[in-house]
């Protein structure tokens, strides 16, 4: 990676960090801002109002925060999925931790749960989604690409009945509306706590992908070539499986469904910086970082109501990566 | 004590054998060429040499050792593996195709450092691909692919480069670049066992020949003795003449093979 592209992926995610603090129906100022900064970190004297105080901390701050967190987490579990799968058309849900996910989120709805229900609900079926999905995959002892992302498939097409199922039996005033704007995706109730939840994983999963990056391309050579270069293939699949799980699974039960990050920015990385894993990963946490942010910025300023997050990822995703496939012609090499 | 060796190996896919009672062994800096029709199993002899696959009886051994008791890491660091059939997802440079030949010298949660690096650089070198170590190995031709492949095997250091039928999609020039390549490797003390279509090669370039046909082998040798005319009738089906030609410049009269025109 050239020193310009690595000052540039490091400096766009803090200073959109810092421009998101003022962007919002509340207009701050700048000297406001920094002076309530000074008083809440370093204990720096200052009258500030409660209402910037709460504006800062309590609501900006967490969903910038978290915005930024979901998005490095699918950007980062999709592309280690497009290594490890061969595939650059892969997504991080390719396994059906979405489907299972959301189906939890959902039945955690229909039993009157709270928010901290839905977030278990939706973490734990995420990961028994993909378990599963693992299990039918083995089959033939091994794993083969083509067989987990069939069980994947699978297992998706199962969850997403059992939502339909939910969906069917919710009521239509109260759960229904609920359920589908948990699936639509928003990060618009993310509050200090859920931070505190959802962070350790996400980063202890992308540590753990971070951490074995390298071997990623090659296991992206296939496995009987990996293999012959003394890569256990089994036992690295099995740990980025875990990894890029673990991180999506925490994204997605804050957030609730968003789709087409985790596919586009590992493509954006690539156009950037080139397909070796060891740039790449990092690369997409800081893509997918800024373009969640940006994409919350909008849903949350864009119109008076909220805007689901999902809605708006694939609306401006879906055009971009049309953009993206004609200025590569079709082609990723 | 040779390399590597099999004994009595027997393997079949299900039901169906592939080859039964085969021994072979080489020393370092040995040349061992298996020739034999399409899908006699050359390709699955191999790939039980190198471990992938596992016999069925007999044994395979390295410097002694049972492969079936060693690991894959350390059976990497020792057997190099230079495939066939060859598609590589992404455009990753020359260079990183190379450095992960290191990978069985690494942890875990390790990458290449600076002297796996140099050290992918001096086999590049090698080879004589180094000016094209920043290209995207899917934009280069197939002979500089195979040898992008072979340099790789390089950085395993290892002591024996098993290869599945090395000059195949190759022009002319190319065959004989890597037969060279090949043979001035076992100079320097490495054991070499190839598949081949094409019994001029093995006639050329090894010191041992294994003729492969109906799950064993018709004859196992050096090529003066292996490729005559009845043993190649009989493993490719066809009346082959065996020509001898003087004036070559390889310093001896060289043999090449002719297939006879009906």
């Amino acid at each position: 990676m050239s020193k310009r592209n690595v000052t540039i992926l490091v400096i766009a995610p803090l200073g959109l960090l810092l421009a998101s603090m003022f962007i919002g129906r509340y207009s701050l100022d700048f000297v406001t801002a920094m002076q309530a900064f000074g008083l809440r970190f370093f204990s720096i004297p200052a009258d500030i109002p409660d209402t910037v105080n709460s504006v800062l901390f309590n609501i900006r701050l967490p969903r910038i925060l978290m915005a930024m967190a979901v998005g490095a987490a699918l950007s980062v579990s999709g592309a280690s999925f497009q290594g490890m799968f061969k595939n650059p058309l892969v997504s991080p849900d390719i396994l059906g931790v979405s489907a299972a996910a959301g189906f939890g989120a959902a039945l955690a709805i229909v039993l009157d749960g709270n928010a901290a229900l839905i977030q278990f609900f939706a973490f734990i079926f995420g990961l028994v989604g993909v378990a599963l999905a693992y299990l039918i995959s083995r089959v033939y002892r091994t794993t083969p690409a083509l067989m987990l992302v069939l069980s994947g498939v699978v297992v998706s097409a199962f969850f997403s009945a059992l939502i339909s199922v939910i969906k069917y039996i919710a009521d239509p005033f109260q759960k229904l509306p609920a359920i589908t704007f948990w699936l639509m995706g928003s990060l618009g109730d993310v509050a200090g706590s859920d931070l505190l939840l959802a962070l350790p994983p996400i980063i202890f999963g992308t540590a753990g992908l971070l951490a074995v990056r390298w071997r990623l391309n090659v296991l992206a050579m296939g496995d009987e070539e990996a293999r012959s270069l003394g890569i256990k293939t089994e036992i690295l699949k099995g740990f980025v499986i875990l990894c890029a799980t673990i991180v999506t699974a925490s994204a997605v039960c804050v957030s609730g469904i968003i789709g087409w990050v985790g596919l586009i920015i590992p493509h954006v990385g690539r156009m950037l910086v080139g397909p070796d894993h060891k740039a790449l990963l990092p690369a997409s946490i800081s893509i997918g970082a800024c373009y969640l942010l940006v994409m919350d910025n909008i849903a949350r300023t864009a119109i008076s109501a909220e805007i689901p997050l999902g809605i708006l990822t694939a609306v401006i995703g879906a055009p971009f990566f049309a953009y993206l496939l004609r200025r590569t012609k079709g082609g990723w090499q | 004590m040779a390399a590597i060796s099999m004994q009595n190996g027997c393997f079949s896919f299900g039901e169906r054998t592939v080859f039964d009672g085969v021994d072979l062994d080489i020393l370092k800096g040995e040349v061992l060429c298996i020739l034999g029709a399409n899908g006699c199993g050359k390709t699955t002899l191999l790939r039980c040499l190198n471990g992938t696959l596992r016999l069925k009886t007999g044994a395979v051994c390295l410097d002694g050792t049972e492969i079936t008791e060693m690991d894959i890491v350390s059976i990497a660091r020792r057997v190099g593996f230079v495939f066939q059939e060859h598609s590589a997802p992404f455009p990753f440079s020359v260079l990183e195709v190379v450095r992960m030949g290191r990978a069985p010298h690494l942890r875990f949660f390790g990458s290449p450092s600076r002297k796996d690096t140099e050290i992918a650089e001096k086999v590049l070198d090698m080879v004589g691909m180094l000016e094209y170590r920043n290209k995207p190995y899917t934009q280069i031709s197939g002979g500089e692919r195979q040898l992008v492949l072979i340099a790789r095997t390089l950085a395993q250091e290892p002591d024996i480069i098993l290869m599945d039928e090395p000059t195949s999609h190759l022009d002319f020039k190319n065959q004989a670049l890597i037969l060279r390549i090949v043979n001035r490797l076992a100079k320097t003390g490495m054991g070499v066992i190839m598949t081949s279509h094409f019994p001029d090669h093995a006639l050329l370039y090894s010191d041992k020949v294994a003729l492969m046909a109906d799950g064993g082998f018709v004859a196992l040798g050096t090529p003066d003795d292996t490729i005559i005319e009845p043993n190649l009738k009989q493993v490719y089906g066809i009346d082959v003449k065996v020509l001898r030609i003087e004036d070559s410049d390889y310093g001896r009269p060289v043999r090449i093979c002719l297939p006879s025109s009906i």
